[in-house]
């Protein structure tokens, strides 16, 4: 008699995590959600901009940033994209599905890794998608007015793709808290007080202590890739920025591995 | 074939399973019986590797659980608290864990008929009751066509048909020369599939016997006795070696059968009102067992 079930390989448990990421509808909401809320505000801010073109204060027109205005639905969409990411890992602790999922892959680690590599991939690839087609949008409208830029202008693309990476960093950083804490509102909690609170907290910091260490902090470091225009004197580099957040997804990443080999399920 | 030495389970200064030793032959249904609180979750999530040990190991034909490197064709397990993402459809549940070790779609399709679940197979286990969820359990246990099998109360919430279902199927496996391990808290569940059994209690292993064994040692028979003297009729039955208990106006009597008892009561002149064998229920036994272990380690403590 041939064994019906074989070998637990890591392409196995990649081809299991994806399927779990397909067939939950939540995840698809959320996706889906991520998607529009990058579109929609590529038209709903160039349209409302043109509306008022030119701005009353002259200023604001040799600042304006015809890219930066296409990709504000990126904000909303980190929020959809870090709870999912949450979500994929305190999902199976709510339900219990971790331990059916612990069974079959004694070994752990791979589901961890499988499930970054699944979920960092996806949204990755939608992420970017959204933002070029949130790119073309917001510059059609803009055009309008004649204030639109090009995709071949200096550090477009990468301010368009750029976002991308950092959505999908998002959603790791997400996914190393959930495994970490494996509790979907402490987990939440966290992640968005690392991106949106300690910015805050260190901004009332005495200015030599906030200038050391605001640049290093997550959402910080890895939205300087999203703009195309101004370079702040106090920021890392859009490269060096964009790997130091990585590096918070990866710390996230390798505690819980230690976590998810030593506690029990 | 499992195998547990010293298994030992302890949460900060609560001992759930206390130095647990045992082996679950294959070719048998062995039944894992203890009140609620015995340590029997603790101890299958330890040999599924789920749960780490304090002390001691389990093996699972040989090797440490999570050694194997296709689990699933080594064990398949039902876990009490379910362990389905219940936003999920049953297949697709089936489908995710199937994918780990290359389980082909077919055997899916396969076990979602055997179980009885063709009909919701596309629908989200949370719409499933109880029973429908014990079904989608047992599936996915049978996944990887195991060589053991480890099933946490399989008979929760299921009509009488589903639990004659389980039966034959447990005895089936254990048949066909496959390690079978089935908790429950209800004797008379055992008595009817098992037949052998691991009796735990506070964590303890109270008794490690045969089904039959067990019965015949639970089952001693007493005789009920009422009588106009009770005190002659005491007198005469210790004298003739039996064990005399009085019980609400009535004499109990141990270590005798109704028919010696009726003609020695008549030799010796005495009337009887009332002479009936009683079997302890197994139930009974079983309660008397556990009873005694909790005493045990309450007074040890």
């Amino acid at each position: 008699m041939t064994a019906v079930a074989q070998r637990v390989t890591p392409a196995r448990v990649v081809l299991s995590e994806w399927t779990k990421l397909r067939t939950l509808r939540s995840t698809v909401y959320a996706l889906l959600a991520a998607v529009a809320f990058l579109i929609g505000f590529a038209i709903l801010v160039p349209s409302v901009v043109t509306a008022h073109w030119p701005p009353q204060d002259p200023r604001d027109a040799l600042t304006f940033d015809p890219v930066g205005v296409s990709l504000v639905g990126g904000f909303f969409a980190q929020l959809a994209i870090g709870v999912l990411g949450v979500l994929i890992m305190t999902g199976e602790y709510a339900t219990g599905m971790i331990r059916a999922t612990l069974a079959a892959v004694p070994h752990r680690l791979p589901v961890l890794w499988a499930k970054a590599l699944v979920y960092g991939i996806t949204s990755l690839v939608l992420s970017a998608i959204a933002a070029v087609i949130a790119f073309f949008i917001g510059q059609a409208i803009l055009s309008s007015k004649h204030i639109e830029t090009t995709w071949g202008s200096p550090h477009v693309a990468r301010a368009v793709f750029g976002s991308a990476l950092y959505l999908a960093g998002v959603g790791l950083l997400g996914l190393g808290l959930g495994a970490l804490l494996r509790n979907t509102a402490g987990a939440i909690s966290t992640l968005f007080g690392l991106l949106f609170v300690v910015p805050v907290v260190v901004h009332f910091l005495p200015s030599s202590w906030s200038d050391a260490i605001s640049k290093y902090l997550p959402s910080n470091a890895g939205q300087v890739i999203t703009n195309a225009r101004f370079a702040d004197s106090n920021s890392l580099g859009p490269w060096s920025g964009l790997g130091v957040f990585f590096l918070y997804a990866l710390v996230a990443l390798v505690l819980a591995s230690v976590s998810l080999l030593r506690r029990d399920a | 074939m499992i195998e547990a030495h010293g298994l030992t389970k302890r949460y900060g200064s609560k001992v759930a399973v206390d130095d647990l030793s045992f082996v679950v032959r294959p070719g048998i249904v062995t039944g894992f019986l203890g009140p609620n609180g015995a340590g029997k979750s603790t101890t299958m999530r330890m040999i599924l590797g789920l749960d780490r040990p304090s002390d001691g190991s389990v093996t699972v034909n040989g090797k440490a659980y999570r050694e194997h490197s296709a689990p699933l064709s080594e064990v398949g397990a039902l876990l009490e608290a379910r362990a389905v993402h219940t936003g999920r459809s049953a297949r697709n549940h089936l489908l995710v864990l199937a994918q780990t070790a290359g389980i082909p779609k077919s055997r899916v399709d396969e076990l979602i008929e055997v179980v009885g679940l063709t009909d919701v197979s596309r629908k989200r286990v949370k719409s499933f009751s109880l029973g429908m969820g014990q079904r989608l359990g047992i599936a996915t246990a049978l996944l990887g066509d195991p060589s053991t099998l480890v099933l946490d109360e399989p008979v929760n919430g299921l009509d009488p048909e589903g639990i004659r279902w389980i039966r034959e199927l447990l005895k089936e496996r254990a048949a066909g020369g496959r390690t079978v391990l089935v908790s429950s808290h209800l004797m008379s569940e055992m008595a009817q599939t098992a037949e052998h059994l691991l009796v735990v209690g506070k964590g303890r292993l109270i008794a490690d016997v045969g089904v039959q064994e067990f019965i015949a040692s639970a089952g001693r028979n007493l005789v009920r006795v009422r009588t106009t003297d009770p005190a002659a009729l005491t007198a005469l039955l210790t004298k003739a070696g039996a064990t005399v208990t009085p019980v609400d106006g009535a004499l109990s009597v141990a270590g005798m059968s109704t028919d010696d008892i009726g003609v020695a009561a008549a030799r010796a002149g005495l009337t009887l009102l009332e002479l009936a064998s009683q079997a302890a229920s197994l139930e009974q036994a079983f309660m008397e067992l556990t009873q005694d272990s909790l005493e045990y380690t309450g007074t040890a403590a």
